[in-house]
């Protein structure tokens, strides 16, 4: 094809509803499992595991199936200027619905420590809720001991995290390198930095993983140690699933990059992740702040 | 030049390619008919709760449904009118109309827009088998407040809340698309302020949905974790607050309401202007008090927790930014009498519907302007008098603005004009079940009567029994609504490009019916409108 049209309009396609139902059985498998291993019935096993692990199958297939045609067309050269505008637009909005959804939980942390735990303690007119309700709690952060008497220790900061931040942080500075070598249209180098960042995210995550156990067997820091451990972990967790997906999709471009899809001028895909990778690392950098720092 | 391959397709048995077709199409038409037929499916289901509810209250007492069961009836049906009713009608508007009228082929991103529509079957699937579960569907009210739905959830709750998540899926990608579309597809030398206001109020309210969904995501991941991996966000012996819970929520819901009546507002913005023959009032505040809405959205969502124990500080602040609200609101309602003064009007059902749409919106917003006032709030709060309220904002604001749009429209849908008898007939039915259902509410509220009860004392017995009938009536309305939408798309004289004569803007410059594709070459901008309407349309307004 010469020139691409102007707009395309895409054949009617099953990979949406094939998504639509892979989303169903892996929403529906976890909230029968998540159920019933609560109930009496968690006894004779779950059936509701199985088919949430076949919903997630699911959905990697969609993905492969989608995303296949989005890099054939691509690849055919049917994307216009126009339609690279709108995946940008989309990503990017897309991106700002992930800020929000991480702004949750750093909402819930700031209450906390703001607000419920000095609340708690006595602060502000709630005396009489401090002195009846549990007057041997003390207001501190990290939140050593809860009311109901559960007591962790802290993470600290300047171990394996603050490694971790040095760590995420060159990742951002490398897959900017591969960018540079991709508009340069040189191969080695690009091959070589977006390897490396690859490489990083996946130290990132193992050292994640040792910090993990760490917190779980020496600190009795888990997500039941009361609202430290919860904002501790949700925050560290979501964090660590989105590197995770981050360092997946780094590994697809990786591939893609050696079946020489991208061109010095076409090159979505390749900005589209490492957008999402500079967002994790910002996110890292508010957690390192306020989680393990402050 | 467009590149679609619909023609090449082989052809199919009747039944599988009528299947095909739905389940697989990337064409904003048909994805648009397919979320206006969930939304008025989910209507009627939403709406037999609702009936459920009007039953049992028609006489103090338990007559019909026990009180677990009457709290299930009242959760579902609020959840299903605003994530199921409310929220789909508009995006189906939203997947007609958009392209329509900013002259763009389809929406940006076709796939995925047949992907953020069929989730939402799903995800209603999950939330409805809720109901025949051991211990029953969530009963909790819509807002799900911990502990009420953490240590005292229903075991359903887990369904609820997997389906919660879905349907914020469905509505960040979709809201995407609508963001893209706008941004990137309008016709050439269509700037931003000259867009339809139907299209800028979509705009904001797309934007709400991409900043508020997540937020939602997160407060029903917190219940989960609270309620099966031992966190303590909403559990104050670890050092949360169930309070926490409220101010997520809000966080959530106060933007979610005006997620819920932004697009209706600029359904009146484009009737209004049709059927007084002049051209709106004020366009451009208009579209700055839609931005203003939308920003305020975000710093009031206290006014709903008033009875908390906030600061002082803090509900003064949630006071004046909630009365705040009343200013652009106000500017709004006056461009639309502004639009309709001295002007030529007919009032064809579209009109009428609009009409209606400023007038019991307006007494809607006089009521939540009574409930922003922190000592009388005091008094009002978890009173019928709030039911009223958001009833008057949604029933004559979201839906008679998705009626008045459907009918305004539907000849362009479907080519065919619909029965303007029956369409007036249902706008009066409708106008006075509304007004006779929801207007004793404020009544039994400020007198004290408790919502979310299914018993009450005897002294607002009267209030209950005249609500109970016009709820009735209101449900009748909706099979004649049905009726004359079948009857519509089945036939009827014949519609020609423009419609009305005061139409304008480039949807009524292609032909109706629409054919599935339009546009496929960027259009003219500013359109010739079509100045011989009546040809073909022999239904005017006597």
């Amino acid at each position: 094809m010469s020139e691409a049209p102007r707009y395309h309009v895409p054949h009617s396609s099953p990979w949406p509803i094939i998504g639509s139902c892979a989303l169903f059985v892996t929403a529906f498998g976890a909230a029968t499992f998540i159920h019933q291993s609560t109930e009496k019935v968690a006894a004779e096993g779950s059936f509701g595991e199985p088919i949430f692990f076949a919903g997630l199958a699911l959905i990697a297939f969609m993905m492969f199936g989608w995303f296949g045609v989005v890099i054939r067309e691509s690849v055919q050269g049917m994307n216009s200027g126009l339609l690279d505008r709108s995946y940008r637009m989309g990503m990017a909005w897309f991106i700002i619905s992930e800020v929000m959804f991480f702004g949750v939980f750093f909402g819930a942390l700031f209450y906390a420590r703001i607000l419920s735990v000095p609340w708690l303690a006595g602060a502000g007119n709630n005396l009489e809720t401090h002195v009846l309700l549990w007057p041997d709690f003390a207001d501190t952060w990290p939140l050593f001991r809860t009311p109901g008497g559960t007591t962790t220790e802290a993470m600290q900061a300047w171990g394996l995290p603050f490694v971790n931040t040095i760590i995420l942080v060159t990742s951002s500075v490398t897959v900017t390198f591969a960018h540079w070598a991709l508009r340069k249209n040189q191969r080695v180098p690009l091959l070589f930095w977006l390897a490396l960042t690859v490489a990083l995210g996946a130290t990132f995550l193992t050292l994640q993983v040792v910090e993990y156990i760490h917190a779980f067997n020496e600190l009795g820091l888990s997500l039941g140690a009361g609202i430290y451990g919860s904002t501790f972990f949700m925050l560290t967790g979501f964090h660590g699933a989105h590197v995770t997906m981050g360092t997946i999709m780094l590994g697809v471009m990786l591939m893609r990059c050696f079946s020489g899809h991208f061109t010095s001028e076409h090159h979505f895909a390749f900005e589209a992740v490492s957008w999402y990778w500079h967002f994790v690392d910002v996110i890292w950098l508010f957690l390192f702040t306020f989680v393990y720092w402050f | 030049m467009v590149a679609h391959a619909e023609d090449v397709v082989p052809p199919r048995p009747a039944l599988l390619a009528f299947a095909a077709r739905w389940l697989l199409t990337t064409n904003h038409k048909e994805i648009g008919t397919l979320y206006l037929w969930l939304s008025f499916t989910l209507f009627f289901i939403a709406g037999a709760m609702a009936m459920v509810i009007r039953l049992e209250l028609f006489q103090p007492g338990i007559q019909f449904a026990q009180p677990l069961f009457y709290n299930q009836m009242l959760t579902m049906h609020g959840l299903l009118m605003v994530f199921g009713v409310v929220m789909p009608g508009f995006v189906g508007l939203a997947n007609w109309q958009i392209p329509l009228m900013i002259g763009a082929p389809d929406m940006a991103l076709p796939r995925l827009n047949n992907f953020s529509f069929w989730i939402l079957p799903f995800a209603f699937t999950l939330l409805i088998s809720s109901l025949f579960m051991e211990g029953g569907a969530p009963n909790f009210g819509w807002t799900f407040y911990a502990p009420l739905s953490t240590t005292y959830g229903p075991p359903s709750t887990d369904f609820f809340i997997l389906g919660v998540h879905m349907m914020g899926i469905s509505s960040v990608l979709g809201a995407i698309n609508i963001i893209v579309t706008i941004f990137n597809l309008r016709a050439p030398g269509m700037t931003l302020m000259q867009m339809p206001l139907f299209v800028w109020t979509w705009l904001i309210t797309a934007f709400l949905l991409i900043m508020v969904m997540p937020v939602l995501a997160g407060v029903v991941t917190m219940m989960l974790t609270d309620r099966h991996f031992g966190t303590s966000f909403f559990s104050a012996a670890g050092g949360g607050d169930p309070v926490m819970f409220q101010h997520i929520f809000w966080f959530f819901g106060h933007p979610e309401v005006y997620i819920l009546i932004l697009p209706g507002f600029g359904i009146a913005s484009q009737i209004i202007p049709t059927f007084a023959r002049k051209k709106l009032f004020g366009y451009n505040s208009m579209v700055y008090a839609t931005v203003a809405i939308a920003v305020l959205s975000f710093v009031v969502w206290g006014h709903h927790m008033f009875t908390t124990g906030m600061p002082l500080f803090g509900e003064l602040f949630f006071m004046y930014a909630t009365m705040l609200i009343a200013v652009p609101t106000g500017v709004k309602v006056f461009n639309w009498v502004a639009t309709m003064w001295r002007g030529s009007m007919t009032f064809e059902t579209p009109m009428l519907f609009a009409i209606g749409f400023v007038i019991l919106f307006t007494i809607g917003g006089f009521s939540g302007l009574m409930l922003a006032l922190v000592p009388a709030d005091f008094q009002y709060h978890d009173t019928f008098f709030v039911v009223a309220h958001f009833h008057y904002v949604l029933y004559p604001g979201a839906i008679f603005g998705t009626m008045a749009a459907v009918y305004y429209w539907l000849p362009k849908w479907t080519g065919h004009m619909y029965d303007e008898r029956l369409g007036k007939l249902h706008f009066w039915v409708a106008v006075v079940a509304v007004n006779l259902t929801f207007f004793p509410m404020h009544f039994s509220g400020l007198a004290g009567m408790p919502r979310r009860v299914v018993d009450y004392s005897l002294q607002f017995a009267d209030f209950n029994m005249v609500s109970s009938i016009g709820a009735g009536l209101l449900g009748l309305t909706q099979v004649l609504f049905l009726y004359i939408v079948i009857k519509t798309i089945r036939g009827g004289p014949k519609a020609s490009a423009r419609v009305w004569d005061g139409a304008e803007g480039l949807e009524w410059t292609v032909p109706s019916p629409a054919p599935l594709h339009t546009f496929e070459t960027p259009p003219q901008f500013p359109p010739v409108m079509d100045r011989d309407v009546d040809e073909g349309t022999p239904i005017r307004n006597e």
